[in-house]
């Protein structure tokens, strides 16, 4: 859980970092896109870079979803009488939603990746292809429904990574202490904060035509 | 002060029990909770009905003996054992539920009474040091560096009430592993066997039915003692260290 999900904080810290090209130009939005492709050539085949992350994403997403199922069949395991009345009285928002808000994540990555990768739909009707990366995105996101999507997505995202990035920590064992454990509390929020303004500065940027 | 309790009744083991509703009239605020309900277990026995059974026994907050689910938190609303709660914290008029620790590994026993004994299983798993009984060493022939008698001394302030598994959504007692863990690692005489330990607890712990962690918290905030959430992080520690190590 904790392995996968550190993993995953370092890909959507990478990923957004790509998506601010989009705020440079289209050039260097689409020559990003490429170069993602190309990395490594002629050492590795097109796309071979790209392939060798998708598959250890793919792996680390089996891993994690895995070990989640597993604690929530655990816990439902361990207690088969509930109580009448439990007050929840120290989870926060974001640690009492990892589970579900976890499920909505999982269900905005498929319309994701259906959306800009597998089939590359054109929900704005514009006739943007995959040919164009940035025209696709950009057309996508005048589109205000689907921005409004992303927006809850990346809220969603938000409280997931603030606590998985702290819990991830306590699970290594890295806060033994009052210090590190508080600190540990600020990285994930920190880190949560970073990613989710960085991915939903370009989306809002079009949306209110800053970039066209 | 007048109360309406929620209780809830259960004849045995194996009994389907149910939430029986009593109240009770003149209660003083400077009563302990427990010290309530045996003035209704009082009223119960002269009524020729059957007594409240529910677990207590130093009654100053220091055995982890008494332990009941108190509107929904564990030892109720103070940072406290609910020997140690007193029925100034409630108000007049108020409805309280009272249920046992909710645990499948803490079966219970008879109305409030849970069976805590896998606790006790645990710990005989690891929870100890292997020293040679007699005369006591000189206290100053094992030197222990401040911080870490410190730290020591807060995990061993554990008392083993299971209040942490009763709060946990998931019915985790890694409050509980990690407080030993703590108390006895962070000690030179914890040392041989330190990292045998943290595995055979933790074994012991899955193979009892207790739940996974997810960091929620519940269990500090519940517990009596204010044992932190950096003890888990230790438990986590050793354990990586542990397996590292081939264990």
């Amino acid at each position: 859980m904790a392995g996968t999900g550190l993993l995953f904080a370092l890909f959507v810290l990478a990923h957004m970092y790509g998506n601010l090209k989009l705020l440079v130009s289209e050039q260097a939005y689409n020559t990003y896109a490429e170069h993602l492709r190309t990395f490594g050539v002629p050492m590795l085949p097109n796309s071979g870079l790209l392939w060798i992350l998708r598959a250890v994403l793919i792996v680390a997403l089996i891993v994690h979803v895995y070990a989640a199922v597993t604690l929530w069949a655990r816990a439902s395991g361990a207690r088969s009488v509930r109580y009448a009345v439990k007050k929840a009285v120290a989870q926060s928002a974001s640690s009492k939603t990892m589970r579900w808000g976890g499920v909505f994540i999982l269900v905005f990555l498929v319309w994701h990746l259906l959306e800009f990768t597998i089939v590359k739909i054109d929900v704005s009707g514009k006739g943007a292809t995959g040919n164009n990366p940035y025209r696709l995105v950009v057309d996508s996101f005048q589109t205000p429904w689907l921005t409004l999507i992303y927006v809850l997505a990346m809220l969603a995202l938000y409280m997931h990574l603030a606590h998985g990035v702290f819990s991830a920590q306590q699970t290594l064992g890295w806060t033994s202490s009052a210090r590190t454990y508080r600190q540990a509390q600020i990285i994930g929020h920190v880190v949560a904060g970073i990613v989710v303004l960085g991915f939903l500065i370009p989306p809002l940027a079009i949306l209110v035509g800053l970039v066209k | 002060m007048n109360l309406t309790l929620k209780i809830w009744r259960q004849a045995g083991p194996d009994a389907k029990g149910e939430l029986v509703t009593y109240q009770v009239q003149d209660i003083s605020p400077d009563m302990s909770f427990l010290e309530m309900l045996d003035v209704l277990n009082e009223r119960l026995n002269d009524e020729g009905r059957e007594p409240i059974a529910f677990d207590s026994d130093c009654r100053e907050g220091i055995c982890g003996m008494c332990g009941l689910m108190i509107s929904g938190e564990a030892h109720g609303p103070e940072k406290a054992t609910t020997c140690q709660l007193h029925m100034r914290t409630f108000t007049d008029g108020d409805v309280i539920t009272v249920e046992p620790w909710r645990a499948d590994p803490f079966p219970v026993v008879r109305d409030l009474v849970v069976d805590r004994g896998a606790f006790d299983r645990i710990i005989q798993a690891g929870g100890f040091i292997s020293v040679n009984t007699g005369a006591a060493p000189e206290a100053h022939s094992s030197l222990v560096p401040m911080e870490h008698a410190m730290r020591a001394f807060q995990a061993a302030e554990c008392i083993g009430c299971g209040a942490c598994v009763a709060a946990c959504p998931n019915a985790s007692a890694m409050l509980f592993l990690g407080a030993k863990v703590t108390h006895l690692g962070e000690l030179p005489q914890g040392q041989p066997e330190r990292w045998g330990r943290v595995v055979a607890m933790l074994n012991q712990h899955d193979l009892e039915g207790f739940g996974g962690c997810q960091n929620l918290g519940e269990c500090s905030y519940a517990c009596p003692k204010g044992i932190p959430q950096d003890v888990i992080s230790t438990l986590n520690h050793d354990l990586r260290k542990a397996m590292a190590k081939g264990r």
